[in-house]
């Protein structure tokens, strides 16, 4: 558990003499939102840690630019060289540069080896200090602070959780085509610290995080038996969940972690099941003459959303967590598959084909107001950021040696951005929320 | 004109396929030096004699696993040759196109290979004689971006096992 380090968080005192009304903030729910002149300054520090701290105020910068919520402002227009972050800022001097929000900072070593970090978060125009904390961790943790700090900014200026301290499983892809090798990966949402979890000795498909354990649950090929497993992410330990009579695939877990949603196939037919990973009850929720598959649970754990080609091609049902009720939501012009609900539990995302196009797209439970978020040649596989803003999917490119690579795209269908990976990747899944 | 075209391509693709099944075979302890010898001289029985012979292979419409006629007669083809080489069992692979979803395509090659066993086993092989596995669109043959490629990956493969014991 060493990424999980504990990190310990105080809230700064505020420095604003009056109590002034904030000015600054964005409200994210519209498109193409214009984005916020923030001004992120050097944060003070002896020489010894001078290059963590520049380093802390580059992840900070651009964890917020990729947002696509905050245009941070070039450090060379500064009027004020800000040397004590105790101190109030010239709040004229960044009202001249048109900074909305200003952010202070320093990095100082302790006694016993850990760094102090702390922020503060200014409204330029309010002239007011909005928040300030301060964390106590070791130096090798910096970039999860850097995170930590982006996603305190971006929750006081936005109103909404962040979703910068998270990580990304996906399956790393090298080789031909024809042949490709995959390993299921990890890395930070931002694309750093990229591990790999498997050796590529076996197929392995469609990871996906617990909500509650360090725990990865995917499909592999291990011994010629196309199957789904669990992953410890910190001991590498594996097993087999359940004993089918065939292929199981497309897992994910339910909102408590305690039980798998999952397709069985067998022969022509795939239903889903579930399976109780404590008491190892398996429980089938389909039973069609179709591929019923890539459940997905409502994040109150009471529904769950499926595609299905019971009707002639893939559409979306949304059913009762016991199987009952199944629903078809989605009716538009194509065929419809990898639904998953939003963690906000307000809409549920998918991939949709039509006219030989690949798209992403969102729908409400109920299947209304459909709206396609990026189209192309082919785009597959949405996954929700913790906060239900920001999603993460693949695209292929074309050719014998086109591939796959990660894109971020916001639920506005701004802000399209490609995820740098080692290799090719697919199959990402977002994690929840690491603290 | 789309149907048509795409017919043509997968008869086009079994010959092409033939030859890259030499190489893209997957079963193991054949021997392997089959690629050598001629198409006439595939030694009879013979994992090569299967496939140039025969034909280890059927193709499939989009979002299909409905055999066609072209592909029943593969398989006519393929019982007898298995009714008279009785020591090997076989793994029937499905396999699907890349224009679909992952998910959906593990159950789409699924139901290919199954849709193949059962007419082997309608003519005649033990249904004990017969494994299926799914790739899904992870195994595609011809990574071309058109048609005549997708027809190529839309297959189920016959792949013989080495006898036990």
């Amino acid at each position: 558990m060493k990424r999980i380090a504990a990190l310990l968080l105080i809230l700064l005192a505020s420095l604003a003499l009056t109590p002034a009304h904030a000015r600054v903030e964005i409200d994210i729910t519209k498109g193409n939102v214009k984005p916020l002149p923030i001004a992120i300054t050097p944060f003070s520090a002896e020489p010894a840690q001078g290059q963590i701290a520049r380093d802390i105020v580059a992840v900070i910068d651009q964890d917020l630019r990729s947002s696509g919520l905050f245009a941070p402002i070039e450090p060379a227009a500064f009027l004020q060289k800000v040397t004590d972050p105790d101190i109030m800022p010239r709040f004229e001097d960044w009202q001249l540069i048109n900074a909305q929000a200003l952010v202070t900072g320093r990095v100082i070593a302790q006694p016993d080896g850990r760094l102090r970090a702390e922020f503060r978060l200014w409204d330029v125009f309010g002239a007011e200090q909005m928040t300030g904390q301060q964390f106590f961790t070791t130096p090798d943790n910096w970039r999860r602070v850097a995170h930590i700090i982006a996603d305190a900014i971006y929750e006081r200026l936005t109103g909404e959780k962040g979703y910068f301290d998270t990580r990304i499983v996906f399956v790393d892809e090298t080789g031909p085509k024809s042949k490709r090798v995959k390993r299921l990966a990890i890395m930070d949402q931002d694309g750093a610290n990229v591990q790999l979890l498997t050796r590529g000795n076996d197929l392995v498909l469609t990871p996906r995080f617990s909500p509650t354990r360090q725990e990865i649950t995917y499909m592999s090929f291990e011994g010629g038996q196309p199957r789904v497993y669990l992953l410890q992410i910190e001991t590498g330990e594996r097993r087999i969940v359940g004993d089918f009579p065939g292929m199981t695939f497309a897992p994910r877990f339910s909102p408590d972690g305690r039980k798998i949603v999952m397709s069985l196939q067998q022969d022509g037919n795939a239903n889903i099941y579930t399976m109780d990973l404590a008491t190892r009850a398996t429980t089938r929720l389909t039973n069609s003459a179709a591929i019923d598959t890539a459940p997905s649970y409502s994040p109150d754990g009471t529904r769950i959303v499926f595609e299905s080609d019971r009707g002639g091609r893939q559409q979306l049902y949304v059913m009762n967590a016991d199987g009952s009720g199944q629903t078809r939501i989605s009716f538009g012009t194509g065929s419809y598959s990898t639904p998953v609900w939003s963690p906000r539990g307000d809409l549920i995302a998918f991939t949709k084909q039509s006219g030989g196009k690949f798209l992403i797209g969102v729908m409400q439970p109920d299947g209304s107001r459909e709206r396609v978020l990026t189209e192309g040649f082919h785009n597959e596989g949405p996954t929700w950021a913790p906060n239900g803003r920001v999603l993460m999917f693949f695209r292929e490119s074309l050719g014998e040696n086109g591939g796959a690579k990660l894109f971020s795209i916001d639920l506005t269908g701004y802000n399209e951005r490609q995820i740098a990976t080692p290799a090719f990747a697919s199959d990402p899944a977002w994690s929840p929320p690491l603290n | 004109m789309l149907r048509a075209r795409s017919f043509l391509n997968a008869r086009a693709g079994l010959l092409l396929a033939a030859a890259v099944a030499l190489a893209a075979c997957e079963t193991k302890n054949l021997p392997d030096n089959a690629g050598d010898l001629g198409l006439n001289n595939a030694a009879p029985g013979s994992q090569q004699d299967f496939t140039v012979n025969v034909g280890d292979r059927v193709f499939f419409e989009t979002d299909s696993a409905v055999l066609t006629a072209t592909s029943r007669t593969t398989l006519d083809k393929q019982a007898q040759w298995l009714a008279r080489y009785v020591n090997h069992p076989v793994t029937v692979e499905g396999h699907a196109d890349e224009r679909g979803t992952r998910e959906y395509n593990l159950a789409l090659g699924a139901r290919r290979a199954a849709a193949t066993k059962d007419y082997l086993i309608a003519r005649g092989v033990p249904a004990s004689r017969i494994r299926t596995i799914s790739y899904g669109k992870e195994r595609p043959v011809a990574v071309c971006n058109d048609i005549s490629c997708w027809s190529q990956n839309r297959r189920a493969v016959t792949l013989l096992v080495a006898p036990s014991g």
